[in-house]
C-alpha cells in the first residue's frame, strides 16, 4: 500500500460540486502528475465541510492548511507554492473579518470554534466512496460490537441513556421508538431511514448522506439487530442524485465486504439495505405518507395510531429514523451513551446539524450541541448579519416552525425551549433574516409553501391554509382590515387544532410567530398601509429625492419599463402609473437617492 | 371479550376494544356528526380517511382534537363531543369545505339529498367566514355518470367503492393541497377509463360531484310526441326503493303505485322487465343445461362454469380486465336488451306500430344500463332496442314533476303481454337472485321433476361471497355468487388458475345486488336499507302465484307465436349477444 | 475483497488501513502531537532536506512515536540547510540547522524522547515559522 506524505482533500458536497469542485480535484490530479508526485500526494474529493459560504473548501493534510473559495484554475499555484514550496497561499485562506488576519487552521476559525461534530464527523475527511476509510475511522466497529458482544436490548438500552432524540423534527426518543417496535410481534420488520428532507434550504440529511453514507448504513443494520428487523429502506428523494449515487456505492461496498447481507461477521445476523425513491413531496417526511409512499400509493398520511411500530410498510412493523438520527448512532455505540448524554441540555442531548442561511455572512451546514445559545450561532459561527445589517428574526423549524426575535437571542437552543418560544427544532433549517425582511412576506411565504405541498386530504390542511394565505396576501396587497388579523389567528388556532398530521398541524406556526412577535408590522400593513420593511410591493413607492439626484442617468437606463424620466445631469423623476417597483432604480443608484416610502 | 371503559361528556361507556370513538358515542346516544365517513355494516365496506375532521373531539390529555370516526377508543379515554372549542373546530371546518363549494344548491342535482348541505344545515351555518378562490375543474361526462367536481369535497368514498370494492382503480386523489381532488389518472375521461358505471361512486357521494346523466328531458319529450308510441319497462329493485323517495320506509313494495304512476305519466304501455327476466331464465338455464350435459357427456371443450350476463357493468369489467374469459359468460342478454328488442320486433308488430315509432323506455336501479342501451350491438339502423333508460331517482323527479301525488295512488296492475311475470323475474332484483330463479327451471327441466321446495335459503344472504351446491336429483351442481366487482375479481382469478369448483356463477357489480344499484334512492351509508330492499323483492316472489320463470304463460306463448325454441336461430339474432376485448 | 467474517477481522482490517487515514487524523489535532517542520525550499532540498525528512518519517514511525513532520517554505536559514522547527506539544519551537541523518536520529533519542536540547539550536525570535 502506497504511503502518502499529503492528503488534498477537496469538497464534494452538492455545494461545492457545483462550483467545478470535480474539475479542481482533476486538475490538481493532472498537476500532481506532471510534477510525478501522484504517488506522494492523494487527492480525495469529501463530503461537505460546512463551510459552504466559502466554497469549494480544499483542504490539505497534514499541513492543516483550509483554503477558502478555490477556483479550478487556482490549483497549479497552490502545487506550486505549496506543495512544492511549502508556502501557504495567503490569498486563499480564511480572512478573520475581525481581525483582519488569514487563517490557515479551520479550528482558528469562528465559523468552526464552537462546533462538535458527532453526526458530521466524517464529512470533509474521509472519501465517502471508499469503505475502508469508514472502516479506519472505526467504522463497522459499533455494529460489530453489538452483534457480537450485546443484547439487542442492550443496545436499546444505550439509545435510551443516550437521550438521543429524533432529528427529523419530532423529537420523539429514539430507543423508545426502537423499543416499541421491537415489543411488534411479527415475521417481518422493517428498518425504514428518512431521507425525504424537504424544508426550503435545509441540507443536513443530503450532506450526511453525501459525506458519510456509511454511518446511515450501520446504524440501520444496528436498528434491525434491536427490533428484529432483517431488511432496510433507505426512502430517499430522487432530486438528490449525488446523494443518491454514494449512497449506492455505499450499499456496493457494504455488502463487497459482508457488512450487509447475510450472516454478518459470522454472528448469524442477516441484514441487507435497499434504496426507495421519492418525488420530492414535503409531506411524504411524515411517516405515515412516507410509508404509503414506499409502497406506492399516494403519499400521504393516515391517522396514528396504529404507529408504524405496530402496522407500517406493507403493514409490518416498521421504525422509521431520520439520517441524521441514525448518523449519531455507531458514535454512541462506540463512546458510550453517557459520553454522548454530557453534551447538551438536560432534555435535549448531543448535538443538531443546522443548515444557516439568510442574511448571514457565513452560510453553511453547522453541527452545535444542544443549549448552544442562538447569539452564539448567528454572531460567532454566522459572523452575524451580512451587510452590517440590523437582526430581526431567525426562522427555525421550517414551514413548521416560527420566527424567534431579539428576545430569545440567549435562550439556549434545544427541542422544548424552540416549542416554548413559539417555534420548533424542526429538521434544522435556520433562517437569519434582517431588518429587510417583511414579517408578513415571511408569513406568507412559508404558507406558500406548505400549500403546495399538502396533500389535500384533510379540510383544515387543504382550504385553512389556502384562505390563510388569502388573508396573508390581502394584507401584504394593503388590502387587509383589523378584523383579518383576528381571522388569521382563529383560523390558524383550527388548523392546527384539526389537521390530521403534522404538516397541517404546525403549517400555521409562522403566521401565529409572526403575529405574536411583529404584531406591529402587521398593524403598519393594515391600519397605515405601509410595509415597515418597504418589501410590500403594493405598499411602497419609490421616488427620487431632488437634493440627491445628480442626473447621471444610471436609474434611467436600468429602469426596466421605462418609468423614468429626466435629462442628463438635471433632476430625474419616477412616473409612478408606470412603476412596477422592481427595486432596480434603488439598486442602481450611486447616491442613494432613490426613496422607498 | 376484552371491554374498555371511557367517559364520553361525562357519561362512563364500556365498549369492546377496538371500537372507535364515534361507535362507542352512538352507543350511548351521542350523534356525533361525519361526513366523509360511510361504513355499511356486515357489508365489510368502510371508508374512513379522517379526512374532513367534522367529527372531531376533544380527548383529555391530547395536545389536538381528535377525529372520533377513526381514533379508537381507550382505557380511561375522557372525551368532549361539544365543547366549544370543538364546535368551533367543527363549524370552521365546514365553513371552509362551503369556501370551497359552488353556492349552487338550489339547482344542484342533488339538493335535498346533500351531505353537505344537511351538514350546514345541522351545525346552523350562516355565513361563511373564510371566503377566497374556489378550485376550478372540467366537467366530465359519460354515457351514464357526470363528474361536476368542483363540487368534489375530498370525502374519499367514491374512491373508497372505486379501489376497495370494486377493484377498478379508476378514481383516485389526484393533485396536492388546494388544487387536489379525486378524478381519473391524469385527469382522463371517465369514458376513456376502464369505468364499468356501476355508479357505486354516485351511490356514495356526499354531494353533487357524482350524479347520473339525467334523461328525464327527453323521456318527456318523447311522451308528448302524438307520433309516438312510448312503452316502458320497470326493473325487479325498482319496486322495492321507489317508495323511500316519497318518504314512504325501505322496503315498501310500491309495485302497483308505480304501475298507476307510469299510466299517469302518459306511458302507452306499463310493462314488467321481470317479464324479460323469465325470458332470461329460459335462454340462459337452456345454455346452462346444455354445457352442463355436454360436459358430463365428457366434452372437454365445453366451459364451465356458466357466469350470468344480466349486470352490464360486469359485462364492461370482464371485457376490460379478463377479456381471456370472455366466451365463459352466458351469451344471453341482458333483461332490459332482451326487453327492448322483443318489444322493437315481436310487440311492435302485434300493435302495427313500425320500429322508428315505438319508444322504449326502461326504469333502473343502475346507472350502467345506460351504457348498456347505448352500445352499437344492441340497435338496429342506429335505432336503440332502448331508447331511454331512468334511474330510479329520475322516475321519482318525473313523478314530482307530473304532480302526482304518488303515496295516495291506487295499485295498478302491468298490461299484458310484457307485463306478466313470476316470482322467479322479481328476484332478479337482489344478489343471488338470478342465480335462484335459474335453479328453479334448470332443475325442473334438468331432472324432469316438480321441485320439492320453491326457497333456496342457501343461495340468499348479504355475504359478499357466497357458494352453494344443489342436488340436481343426484348430480351436486356447484354454484358461486358474488356481488361487488372486487369478490366478482377472486372467483374470476380462480377460474383464471383452473382452480374453480363451480359449475355456474352469478355475479352483480353493486353490493347487494340491483337493490343496491347506483341508481337507486340513496342509502347513506345505511345497510339496513337495502336489507329491507331485499326483504321486500322475496315477499313479492312468495306472493306470486307462479314463481318459476318456464311456467310464464306469456313466456311460452312467445316461445310458440315468435321465437320458437330456446336458443334457436332467431333467439340468437335478438336475445343473444358476444362480447370484445377492452384491455 | 474476501468479506469480513468476524469482529476479529474488522478489527484486523481497520488496523490495516488506518495508516490510509492516519497522516489526515494528525494533520488534524497537530497542537497535541511533536511537530517537525522540514524546510524545503531549493536550497533545504539541494541540501538533503527530503533525504532527512523520509529519513524522520520512517524512523517516528518505526519508534511509535506520534509525530507530524511536514514540509515548510525557506526559514532563512540557507546556511545551515537542512533545517527543521521541532515543535513539542506544550513549549516553544525549537529550529535545528544541519540535520543530517545522525543529527535527526540525535534529536529524536534525546530532544523528543528526554526532553533533552541537542547541539545545533539556530537562535530564533519568532514564534512561528509561518508568520
Amino acid at each position: 500500500m502506497a504511503e502518502y506524505n499529503m492528503h488534498i482533500l477537496v469538497c464534494g458536497g452538492t455545494g461545492c460540486m457545483a462550483s467545478q469542485s470535480e474539475l479542481i480535484q482533476t486538475n490538481f490530479k493532472n498537476k500532481l502528475n506532471e510534477y510525478g508526485l501522484a504517488d506522494e500526494i492523494q487527492v480525495i474529493l469529501t463530503g461537505c465541510f460546512g463551510f459552504c459560504e466559502k466554497g469549494p473548501i480544499v483542504k490539505i493534510l497534514p499541513d492543516n492548511t483550509f483554503y477558502t473559495r478555490v477556483t479550478p484554475e487556482d490549483v497549479p499555484e497552490i502545487v506550486d507554492e505549496h506543495i512544492i514550496k511549502g508556502r501557504k497561499l495567503e490569498r486563499l485562506l480564511y480572512l478573520n473579518p475581525e481581525t483582519n488576519e488569514r487563517i490557515g487552521d479551520s479550528k482558528g476559525m469562528d465559523f468552526y470554534k464552537k462546533q462538535i461534530r458527532i453526526a458530521l464527523r466524517n464529512c470533509g475527511f474521509i472519501n465517502p466512496e471508499n469503505i475502508e476509510e469508514y472502516i479506519a475511522r472505526h467504522g463497522y466497529s459499533a455494529l460489530g460490537t453489538c452483534l457480537s458482544e450485546k443484547s439487542p436490548a442492550e443496545v436499546i438500552r444505550m439509545v435510551k441513556d443516550s437521550g438521543l432524540r429524533g432529528r427529523g423534527g419530532g423529537g420523539f426518543p429514539t430507543g423508545l421508538k426502537w423499543e416499541l417496535t421491537r415489543k411488534s410481534f411479527s415475521d417481518q420488520k422493517y428498518v425504514v431511514c428518512n431521507a425525504d428532507e424537504g424544508d426550503p434550504g435545509a441540507f443536513m440529511d443530503r450532506s450526511i448522506l453525501e459525506g458519510d453514507p456509511h454511518s446511515v448504513l450501520e446504524a440501520m443494520a444496528i436498528c434491525g439487530f434491536c427490533i428484529g428487523a432483517d431488511k432496510g429502506l433507505v426512502y430517499i428523494r430522487a432530486e438528490y442524485p449525488l446523494a443518491i449515487e454514494r449512497l449506492k456505492i455505499a450499499i456496493g461496498q457494504a455488502r463487497e465486504y459482508g457488512l450487509l447481507g447475510n450472516d454478518i461477521l459470522g454472528t448469524g445476523f442477516n441484514f441487507d439495505i435497499e434504496i426507495r425513491y421519492g418525488a420530492g413531496a414535503f409531506v411524504c417526511g411524515e411517516e405515515t405518507a412516507l410509508i404509503h409512499s414506499m409502497e406506492g400509493q399516494r403519499g400521504e398520511p393516515t391517522v396514528k395510531p396504529p404507529f408504524p411500530a405496530e402496522k407500517g410498510y406493507n403493514g409490518k412493523p416498521t421504525n422509521v429514523n431520520n439520517v441524521e438520527t441514525f448518523a449519531n448512532i455507531p458514535v454512541i455505540i462506540n463512546k458510550g451513551a453517557e459520553w454522548f448524554a454530557s453534551i447538551g441540555t438536560e432534555k435535549s442531548k448531543g448535538t443538531k446539524v443546522f443548515a444557516l442561511a439568510g442574511n448571514i455572512n457565513n452560510v453553511g451546514l453547522i453541527e452545535v450541541p444542544m443549549g448552544i445559545t442562538l447569539r452564539e450561532i448567528i454572531y460567532d459561527i454566522g459572523g452575524g448579519i451580512k451587510d452590517g445589517r440590523e437582526f430581526k428574526a431567525v426562522q427555525t423549524g421550517g414551514p413548521s416552525g416560527g420566527c424567534l426575535t431579539k428576545s430569545f437571542l440567549d435562550t439556549p437552543i434545544d427541542y422544548d425551549n424552540l416549542v416554548a418560544a413559539g417555534s420548533m427544532m424542526g429538521s434544522g433549517g435556520m433562517i437569519v433574516l434582517d431588518d429587510s425582511s417583511c414579517m408578513v412576506a415571511i408569513a406568507k411565504f412559508y404558507l406558500e409553501f406548505t400549500l403546495e405541498e399538502s396533500c389535500g386530504k384533510c379540510t383544515p390542511c387543504r382550504i385553512g391554509n389556502k384562505r390563510l394565505y388569502e388573508i396573508l396576501e390581502k394584507i401584504t396587497d394593503g388590502k387587509g382590515e383589523l378584523e383579518d388579523l383576528n381571522r388569521l389567528r382563529m383560523l390558524s388556532n383550527v388548523i392546527k387544532d384539526t389537521s390530521l398530521c403534522g404538516l397541517g398541524q404546525t403549517s400555521p406556526n409562522p403566521v401565529l410567530s409572526t403575529l405574536d412577535n411583529f404584531y406591529d408590522e402587521y398593524l403598519a400593513h393594515v391600519n397605515s398601509s405601509t410595509c415597515p420593511a418597504g418589501q410590500c410591493k403594493a405598499l411602497v413607492n419609490y421616488t427620487i429625492d431632488a437634493d440627491k439626484c445628480t442626473g447621471c442617468t444610471l436609474c434611467f437606463r436600468n429602469c426596466p419599463v421605462g418609468a423614468i424620466s429626466g435629462e442628463k445631469r438635471g433632476l430625474h423623476y419616477i412616473v409612478q402609473s408606470l412603476c412596477i417597483k422592481c427595486g432596480v432604480c434603488f439598486e442602481k443608484c450611486k447616491f442613494d437617492a432613490v426613496l422607498i416610502a | 371479550m376484552e371491554m374498555v371503559n371511557l367517559i364520553i361528556d361525562h357519561k362512563p361507556v364500556v365498549v369492546r376494544k377496538g371500537s372507535t370513538v364515534l361507535e362507542a358515542a352512538s352507543g350511548i346516544g351521542i350523534d356525533i356528526p361525519t361526513l366523509c365517513y360511510m361504513k355499511l355494516d356486515d357489508m365489510n365496506i368502510e371508508n374512513k380517511p379522517g379526512g374532513c375532521r367534522v367529527c372531531v373531539v376533544e380527548v383529555k390529555g391530547r395536545r389536538n382534537l381528535a377525529p372520533a370516526c377513526c381514533t379508537e377508543a381507550s382505557e380511561g379515554m375522557e372525551i368532549s363531543t361539544h365543547t366549544i372549542r370543538v364546535v368551533n373546530a367543527r363549524r370552521t371546518v365546514v365553513e371552509l369545505i362551503l369556501s370551497d363549494h359552488p353556492a349552487e344548491c338550489l339547482i344542484c342535482a342533488k339538493s335535498g339529498n346533500c351531505d353537505l348541505q344537511n351538514m350546514a344545515n345541522h351545525l346552523g351555518i350562516r355565513k361563511i367566514h373564510y371566503q377566497g378562490e374556489h378550485s376550478v375543474y372540467r366537467e366530465d361526462t359519460s354515457p351514464a355518470i357526470i363528474r361536476e367536481i368542483n363540487k368534489c369535497i375530498m370525502c374519499r368514498r367514491c374512491e373508497t367503492m372505486c379501489n376497495d370494492v370494486q377493484t377498478i382503480g379508476v378514481l383516485s386523489a389526484v393533485n396536492r393541497g388546494f388544487q387536489a381532488v379525486v378524478s381519473p389518472a391524469f385527469e382522463m375521461n371517465l369514458d376513456h377509463s376502464v369505468c364499468t358505471y356501476c355508479g357505486q361512486c354516485v351511490a356514495v357521494c356526499p354531494t353533487g360531484a357524482l350524479t347520473e346523466v339525467d334523461e328525464t328531458g327527453a323521456v318527456i319529450r318523447a311522451l308528448s310526441d302524438p307520433s309516438k308510441t312510448v312503452i316502458v319497462q320497470t326493473a325487479p329493485a325498482v319496486r322495492a326503493a321507489l317508495g323511500e323517495e316519497f318518504g314512504m320506509p325501505a322496503g315498501t313494495l310500491v309495485t302497483g303505485k308505480m304501475v298507476a304512476a307510469l299510466r299517469r305519466l302518459g306511458f302507452d304501455y306499463v310493462f314488467d322487465t321481470d317479464f324479460a327476466a323469465d325470458l332470461t331464465i329460459l335462454e340462459e338455464g337452456t345454455e346452462l343445461l346444455n354445457r352442463l350435459s355436454a360436459f358430463m357427456a365428457g366434452d372437454q371443450q365445453v366451459k364451465l362454469p356458466i357466469l350470468t350476463s344480466c349486470c352490464p357493468a360486469w359485462v364492461k369489467f370482464f371485457e376490460h380486465h379478463f377479456p381471456e374469459l370472455k366466451d365463459i359468460p352466458s351469451t344471453a342478454r341482458s333483461p332490459q336488451q332482451m326487453f327492448g328488442s322483443i318489444a322493437k320486433t315481436y310487440f311492435a308488430d302485434k300493435i302495427g306500430v313500425k320500429r322508428e315509432n315505438l319508444v322504449v323506455v326502461s326504469i333502473m336501479p343502475c346507472l350502467a344500463k345506460k351504457y348498456e342501451s347505448s352500445r352499437p350491438e344492441f340497435s338496429v339502423n342506429g335505432n336503440p332496442d332502448v331508447d331511454f333508460a331512468l334511474s330510479t331517482r329520475e322516475l321519482a323527479h318525473l313523478i314530482n314533476l307530473s304532480n302526482i301525488d304518488f303515496k295516495s295512488l291506487q295499485n295498478e296492475d302491468f298490461d299484458a303481454p310484457m307485463g306478466e311475470s313470476t316470482g322467479a323475474g322479481v328476484i332478479f332484483g337482489t344478489t343471488g337472485g338470478v342465480i335462484e330463479a335459474a335453479v328453479r327451471t334448470a332443475y325442473e327441466i334438468f331432472t324432469g321433476k316438480q321441485l320439492p321446495r320453491l326457497d333456496f335459503e342457501e343461495l340468499r344472504g348479504m355475504d359478499g361471497l357466497r357458494k352453494a351446491t344443489i342436488d340436481f336429483n343426484g348430480t351436486p351442481i356447484n354454484i358461486g355468487i358474488a356481488h361487488g366487482l372486487g369478490n366478482a375479481r377472486k372467483l374470476l382469478e380462480e377460474i383464471q388458475a383452473g382452480t374453480s369448483e363451480f359449475h355456474a356463477i352469478e355475479i352483480m357489480s353493486c353490493p347487494g345486488g340491483c337493490i343496491g344499484g347506483g341508481g337507486q334512492p340513496y342509502h347513506h351509508g345505511d345497510s339496513e336499507i337495502l336489507k329491507k330492499r331485499q326483504r321486500a323483492i322475496y315477499s313479492e316472489d312468495q306472493n306470486k302465484t307462479i314463481r318459476k320463470s318456464h311456467e310464464n304463460p306469456y313466456i311460452t306463448k312467445l316461445y310458440e307465436e315468435f321465437l320458437g325454441a330456446p336458443l334457436s336461430e332467431k333467439s340468437h339474432h335478438l336475445l343473444h349477444t358476444k362480447y370484445f376485448d377492452r384491455s | 475483497m474476501n468479506k469480513i467474517k468476524t469482529l476479529a477481522d474488522l478489527k484486523k482490517l481497520q488496523s490495516e488501513v488506518q495508516s490510509k487515514i492516519k497522516l489526515r487524523e494528525k494533520g488534524d489535532i497537530p497542537e497535541s502531537l511533536v511537530q517537525i517542520k522540514v524546510s524545503m525550499a531549493t536550497c533545504g532540498i539541494a541540501s538533503g532536506a527530503k533525504e532527512t525528512m523520509t529519513y524522520l518519517i520512517e524512523e517516528l514511525d518505526h519508534q511509535g512515536i506520534d509525530a507530524l513532520v511536514t514540509q515548510t517554505g525557506c526559514m532563512g536559514y540557507c546556511y545551515a540547510e537542512p533545517t527543521i522547527e521541532l515543535t513539542i506539544p506544550g513549549k516553544e519551537p525549537v529550529v535545528y540547522g544541519f540535520v543530517s541523518r545522525t543529527k535527526a536520529l540525535e534529536i529524536i533519542e534525546k530532544h523528543i524522547k528526554l526532553n533533552e536540547l541537542v547541539d545545533g539550536i539556530i537562535p530564533a525570535n519568532y514564534s512561528s515559522i509561518d508568520n
